[in-house]
């Protein structure tokens, strides 16, 4: 209860300071709606709306599963080479620096409209973090540690497992924390996109139709439907981290 | 001698018993620098025309003043560095156990499971790891925490688990560098006293840095001082005293005089 206490208080307060403002200054529905109606929207759309939040989930969560899984990999491969590092590393900046929305109608015509070019949209957006951070991690280990492992004459792949991988690891979870909004983000973004095509699904795809029809109250339930789940992908992180990490590290004790 | 710089043969090391170095097998020296020169990118001489000879069995001290290169003396030794010129010999890698002045544990491991790290590069199985590792703990006064994590141990509980690491593996030479440094005057004092009861028991080799006068004394068997950089031997002498080292041997007038020379010698190098 002590935990969840102060959210749930600063929650509330939002929301008496939204109402209040809506109540006392009449301002029009489609400018900003009253917390009530985007309570009522979230209700009686709600199949709709779940149906919506099951696809854009599906999307940012196998993104951010791609996102974390080449990024690790890149992240460790960056690691075991300095060439190698100084020959792509400086590349892989462009996935933090593109513009997302201008190359999403790109990737839309390359892979075809559908959820498999949300998915990529969703990598391109949240793998970037997770390269830096696992590199930075592995590049970290112990300097005395490692010339212990030469003494133990140990290979280069139980030098990564047993040493640099697990010094890593909290540096990586740090960069799936900031993976894990990013996919959101680059799923409903690319829905936008994918709304123009095909006009069906996802939140973001929702998001852009509510917008043209100045149905603010829809288009706030959906707003709050993804950054639920960007929090739930978080959630998911967290508890990882917590996992592996608790008997050891400073930050999960 | 023979110049063990042969590639590791897991076998073959498994089931060295627990004695470290027999004396009587290889009466010769265990550590031998010739002619050694090792020099910095930036100019800084650290050693030139170094020699230095450690006996099989020896508890040999090195002091000197801060910077003069003990620290670079041990990693040329255990093989991390490598001399621009002259020859180092010394007991193969599988045969040397190397302590931080730190404990530098694996903090995602328990304290059975560092004490147990080298064994796992050698083939050995789990049953026995762990077998090895609990006895190693054991010398060391270990026994009850061994599932614990490093961050819940003191700082000389951390050090203790650091030494039961390096002798798991049953070394032949045992390099220390500086190894209780951090500790507090008791824990110190305490772990010397572990220490020179496990040389007693194995009769290991062991080069053993310290800043301490009264450490050097009250542990080795011969100590050495050197100078500035580049580094000079300024004394070479035994410690004379009984090799049973009671605690109380600190108290001692012998202990006092031994620990002047060596202070006297340390003033000299600092003065080259």
């Amino acid at each position: 209860m002590k935990k969840i206490a102060p959210p749930l208080l600063a929650f509330m307060f939002v929301v008496i300071i939204w109402w209040a403002y809506v109540h006392f200054t009449h301002v029009a529905d489609y400018l900003l709606p009253s917390p009530q109606a985007v309570l009522q929207a979230l209700i009686v759309n709600r199949a709709e709306l779940l149906e919506s939040l099951g696809w854009t989930a599906l999307a940012a969560g196998a993104g951010f599963l791609g996102g974390a899984v080449l990024g690790i990999s890149i992240g460790v491969l960056l690691s075991t080479s300095a060439v190698l590092r100084r020959a792509i590393y400086p590349y892989t900046i462009f996935f933090q620096t593109v513009p997302i929305i201008a190359i999403a109608p790109m990737l839309l015509f390359w892979i075809g409209a559908g959820i498999s070019s949300v998915i990529v949209c969703a990598i391109v957006v949240c793998v970037f973090p997770v390269i830096a951070n696992t590199l930075v991690g592995m590049r970290s280990t112990d300097p005395a540690l490692e010339d212990l492992f030469t003494l133990y004459v140990a290979g280069p792949i139980e030098r990564m497992w047993k040493l640099r991988l697990p010094s890593a690891l909290p540096a990586i979870f740090t960069g799936l924390r900031v993976a894990a909004g990013l996919a959101v983000i680059g799923a409903v973004v690319a829905e936008f996109v994918v709304g123009l095509i095909v006009g069906s699904v996802g939140l973001g795809v929702r998001i852009v139709g509510d917008s043209k029809k100045a149905s603010t109250d829809d288009a706030f339930a959906c707003i709050i439907l993804a950054s639920t789940l960007g929090l739930a992908l978080l959630g998911i992180v967290n508890l990882a981290s917590h996992i592996a990490l608790r008997r050891w590290h400073a930050s999960e004790r | 001698m023979t110049v063990l710089r042969h590639s590791y043969n897991a076998k073959a090391m498994d089931r060295i018993q627990w004695r470290g170095l027999d004396r009587a097998e290889n009466s010769s020296s265990a550590v031998r620098i010739e002619s050694v020169r090792r020099a910095f990118a930036g100019g800084a001489v650290v050693f030139d025309q170094f020699s230095l000879d450690v006996a099989a069995g020896e508890f040999l001290a090195i002091l000197g003043p801060s910077g003069c290169g003990k620290s670079t003396l041990l990693r040329l030794i255990a093989g991390l560095d490598q001399p621009q010129a002259g020859t180092i010999s010394a007991a193969t890698r599988d045969h040397i156990a190397y302590v931080f002045q730190d404990a530098h544990l694996l903090p995602w491991r328990n304290v059975l499971q560092n004490a147990a790290l080298p064994l796992e590069f050698r083939g050995i199985s789990k049953a026995e790891r762990q077998d090895l590792a609990r006895n190693a703990l054991e010398m060391v006064g270990l026994s009850d925490a061994m599932q614990q994590y490093p961050n819940q141990l003191s700082g000389g509980m951390r050090m203790r688990v650091s030494l039961a690491r390096a002798m798991v593996t049953q070394p032949r030479l045992l390099l220390l560098d500086e190894p209780f440094a951090a500790l507090d005057e008791i824990t110190r004092q305490h772990l010397d006293e572990q220490l020179h009861q496990l040389w007693q028991r194995t009769k290991l080799t062991v080069v053993f840095i310290t800043h301490s006068t009264s450490e050097a004394v009250f542990l080795a068997n011969r100590a050495v001082v050197l100078s500035r950089r580049p580094a000079r031997i300024v004394v070479d002498k035994l410690i004379d005293l009984p090799i049973d080292r009671p605690a109380s041997i600190r108290g001692s007038t012998e202990f006092a005089e031994q620990t002047r020379t060596i202070y006297q010698a340390l003033e000299r190098g600092e003065a080259v």
